[in-house]
């Protein structure tokens, strides 16, 4: 490895580390899988943590139903390489079932709609801790939270009360009912990311890099445009190059113009970027404390 | 390392939050849709300047009530290094944070307003530092702007500091003069300070040796997991804490304290040659072991001391007060057992950095305490290796984590805090087994700790007095005691004794094995005799653990027992009839300092036994 990022090696021994505690120290934990290159990267460590054995968890992935295409042949071609399980939770079914309502208009999104997806799922599987892809640079709730962040018998956080983490000695005890998130890229930014998906030459699916879409706007934020957007009167369809920064639900994830098609072009961009990756998500721009809010009832 | 991790703690007016923000705006680190949403925020709460504050301060709560709730990190990178800062409020639980954001720290920057000069806070927080052996501290003097970029207002905070922190371990301490808000000696050279020559912070900040795993000597491997994928593979999977270990090196497993050698170092990106302090890495050894999680492999002859008992430095964490004698859950590397706080030796007050007795603790309390796990743990001290020297304390029930401690001192292996009867006199054949049920478990269930006071002085001094009078007064408030008396001991169980030197020496040393046991039962042991030689009287002591054998001196000149007389022994050993009688034919030997003094001929029976009450309160006995 050369010198400039050996900071990267401490990071992958510290993530490494975490989901080894989270094997010994739970009896049915998941990783949470998304599609989207933090979940990816997560895949990646965990087979490291875990070498020459195979991971000893599945992914659950909770869909929405609005994906793009592209991200699930990735997921289950990420899965069958891996030898991993992968879990869906469905959140049409939960619409089927009643379970949930579904939002309406143009604004309609079912990124909210996934909590309770997922904490059926967490619930279904018996799942006492959830690996995320979560990192304390993305967005400023998260920069309080814990490597292990405790989560009670609804899946709720609740951040004033959090359990102090000292040097790397990570308290998993809890009482049945309550689950765990873990989040072994606590300490990586979005350049680490894509400066580790770099050295380690990792696959990503073809979102990532520029591609050409149809796309329209819509308060500054680009988005795809897809088979379930509701267009506003006035939203006008055109063509671009563009790629994705992050990559969740397809109605509330949004695009940037790009000529980026290698990691190398990627990591250059990142660096010139001035706008948090965050702000390309909608879902973040419903209000200051968005995230805070979803993450208090048992959000990602 | 092109990492630094390091700590800024502060309140609400010093600057922090507008150094970090400094920080991160002067490197670049902050986006244009944050600084645009801060904006945004500023304006509506009225405020004329963008606050930077608004960009650490995370929660709706602390947004709202314009305060920091928890340890926040932030991220910040120049061409140099890539940063993390621990924040740490200094609003409520302000030791909790500090503790947890100094545990990972390789450096820490302590915020002092020019204008304040060094506040409790400063002092506070370098203490902290200095205790989790952060190896560099950066003093920062803020607002220089505000008195008039003054040398002589820097100078002068700079030798306060220095003579405070030379009480403290502090290797390397560096000053520097600032202005967070002016931007002068942050990331640029202040023009207005030609008089400081040293660094910018932010040069030195990139510029400071740091080794987050700093311990390269002494090869420490906590087994974290073991990996079997099949029947012909058995690794051991963990993060080697210190040290290294090269392949083919023999190994010492513990606590099976079976030998092996390296047979590889496997990692996903193919075998090593060595692994290092800080390599996650999976070992397989060249014998069939077993070997699981909480094990340890060491070198042969370089190992951890192997103890149940420690004296080590706590902070205390929680809302819920430390209670003594019970067990908690003990955490070190991947090592879990249960412990218990035998005694609190000293808590530290943090605006004098004095010693003071205690017997519990609260919420942000640090402490030097003796601590006993229920089964061997392998140790180093903290100051030797972090890793190994550190612990978290769970709370069996609520299982938060309680308290973050630090080793200062192991002792080996040994049986409970009892020491063993004097050699020689002990026979082969006798096995210490240790007790069935333990101290801790009968001071928890009577609510109070185990204490033996023994009350010292004359015949006639008012020792049975007052001893009596006390034991009623606790039994009253429910606490379990036992008073044992010179007279009572000497019409059975010392029936054969006279009193002759040796003959008065065993009568003491049966006196002090009764108040032990008495002791270990859970009880308030009133002891009075008049036990007139030093060295008997230290004897007893050493019986006892330290803090819970309290000397009490009736202190009496003699003519006034002479008059009390209550007996009528005096005037018998005056006319000749009684031999060795202490103080007429017998030498008193005062104590030279103990816990407790009574003047009784001057003090009063119920007052004496209020003073040692409030002692007993003070000192969280009762």
């Amino acid at each position: 490895m050369s010198a400039n990022n050996d900071y990267l090696t401490f990071l992958e021994n510290e993530a490494i580390y975490v989901f080894r505690e989270v094997a010994a120290q739970f009896a049915r934990p998941v990783i949470l899988f998304s599609g989207g290159k933090d979940s990816i990267v997560l895949v990646h460590l965990a087979k490291k943590a875990f070498y020459p054995a195979r991971i000893p968890f599945p992914l659950l992935h909770i869909d929405t139903g609005h994906n793009f295409p592209e991200i699930l042949d990735f997921r289950d071609e990420l899965a069958r390489e891996a030898g991993v399980e992968l879990l869906v939770g469905s959140v049409q079914e939960a619409i089927d079932k009643g379970r949930v309502k579904e939002e309406t208009g143009p604004y309609a999104s079912r990124n909210t709609l996934q909590i309770v997806t997922l904490l059926d799922a967490l619930k279904t599987y018996q799942v006492d801790a959830a690996i995320g892809g979560g990192r304390r640079d993305e967005e400023k709730a998260r920069a309080k939270e814990r490597f292990f962040s405790h989560r009670d018998a609804f899946g709720q956080w609740d951040p004033k009360n959090q359990r102090p983490e000292l040097w790397n000695l990570f308290n998993g005890k809890k009482h049945p009912g309550e689950h765990f998130r873990v989040f072994p890229l606590s300490n990586w930014t979005e350049l680490d990311v894509w400066t580790y998906i770099a050295r380690e030459k990792i696959q990503l699916p073809p979102l990532y890099f520029s591609h050409s879409r149809q796309v329209f706007w819509r308060d500054k934020v680009l988005y795809g445009d897809t088979p379930f957007m509701v267009h506003l009167p006035g939203e006008e369809i055109f063509e671009a190059q563009v790629r994705f920064r992050t990559i969740g639900d397809a109605t509330c994830t949004g695009a940037i113009f790009s000529e980026a098609t290698t990691i190398q072009d990627v990591i250059e961009e990142v660096i010139a970027f001035r706008t948090t990756e965050r702000g390309t998500r909608g879902d973040d721009k419903r209000s200051e404390s968005a995230m805070e809010d979803r993450k208090r009832v048992g959000y990602f | 390392m092109d990492l630094l991790r390091f700590t800024t703690a502060g309140s609400v007016d010093d600057g922090k939050s507008t150094l970090i923000g400094r920080l991160l705006y002067d490197s670049k680190s902050i986006f244009e849709d944050r600084l645009e949403a801060i904006e945004r925020t500023s304006k509506a709460s009225g405020e004329t300047e963008v606050n930077l504050a608004l960009l650490t301060d995370g929660l709706r709560a602390e947004r709202e009530q314009k305060i920091t709730i928890d340890v926040a990190y932030h991220y910040f990178a120049t061409p140099q290094r890539k940063f993390i800062i621990a924040d740490t409020p200094g609003h409520t639980q302000y030791t909790r944070n500090m503790v947890t954001g100094a545990s990972t720290a390789d450096l820490a920057i302590v915020l002092i307003d020019a204008q304040k000069g060094v506040l409790v806070q400063s002092r506070r927080h370098a203490f902290i530092a200095s205790l989790l052996q952060i190896p560099h501290l950066v003093v920062a003097i803020n607002k220089m702007d505000s008195v008039d970029y003054d040398e002589k207002v820097f100078d002068q905070i700079r030798e306060e500091f220095t003579q405070f922190s030379a009480k403290l371990d502090m290797p390397d301490i560096v000053f520097i003069p600032i202005s967070a808000l002016k931007g002068d000696n942050i990331v640029q050279r202040s023009t207005h300070m030609p008089w400081y020559d040293g660094p910018t912070l932010l040069y030195l900040l990139e510029h400071v040796h740091v080794e987050p795993y700093k311990n390269l000597i002494d090869f420490r491997f906590p087994v974290q997991y073991v990996v079997r994928p099949h029947q012909q593979f058995r690794g051991f999977a963990g993060r080697v804490s210190s040290g290294a270990i090269r392949v083919g090196e023999p190994v010492k497993v513990l606590p099976s304290g079976k030998h092996s050698a390296v047979k590889a170092i496997v990692t996903y990106d193919g075998e090593l040659e060595e692994a290092r302090a800080g390599d996650s890495v999976v070992l397989t050894l060249e014998d069939e072991i077993d070997i699981s999680r909480g094990d340890m492999l060491v070198r042969v002859h370089n190992t951890p001391v192997i103890g149940r008992q420690v004296d080590a430095y706590l902070c205390w964490m929680d809302e819920t007060p430390m209670e003594p004698g019970r067990l908690y859950e003990l955490w070190q590397t991947s090592h879990t057992g249960r412990a218990s706080i035998g005694e609190v030796r000293y808590k530290m007050d943090m605006e004098t950095m004095h010693r003071l007795p205690s017997g519990s603790l609260q919420l942000n309390d640090i402490a030097l305490v003796s601590l006993q796990t229920t089964m061997p743990f392998f140790w180093d001290t903290y100051r030797q290796n972090q890793h190994t020297g550190s612990f978290i304390l769970i709370d069996p029930d609520t299982h938060n984590t309680v308290a973050a401690g630090m080793v200062r001192q192991v002792n080996k292996e040994s049986i409970a805090d009892l020491p063993q009867a004097p050699a020689g006199k002990k026979s082969a054949d006798v096995v210490w087994e240790g007790w069935n049920i333990n101290r801790a478990q009968r001071e928890s269930r009577n609510g109070h700790q185990a204490a033996v006071l023994w009350f010292t002085g004359l015949s006639g001094s008012g020792k049975s007095t007052i001893g009596r009078l006390l034991e009623q007064q606790l039994f009253d408030r429910g606490i379990q005691t036992m008073l044992l008396d010179g007279d009572h001991l000497r019409h059975g169980l010392c029936n054969d004794l006279g009193f002759s030197e040796a003959d008065r020496s065993e009568n003491i040393r049966r006196a002090a094995e009764v108040a032990r046991l008495f002791y270990e039962q859970g009880n308030i042991v009133i002891c009075t005799f008049i036990s007139p030689f030093a060295k008997d009287r230290q004897q007893v002591r050493a019986l006892i653990p330290e803090g819970r054998f309290l000397e009490v001196w009736a202190n009496c000149d003699l003519d006034t027992a002479i008059a009390r007389d209550p007996k009528g022994l005096y005037a018998r050993a005056l006319r000749g009839e009684i031999a060795h009688f202490t103080g007429i034919n017998s030498p008193y030997e005062p104590p030279e300092n103990p816990e407790i003094t009574l003047h009784t001929a001057t003090e009063d029976s119920e007052a004496a036994a209020r003073r040692i009450i409030e002692k007993l309160t003070a000192l969280g006995i009762i």
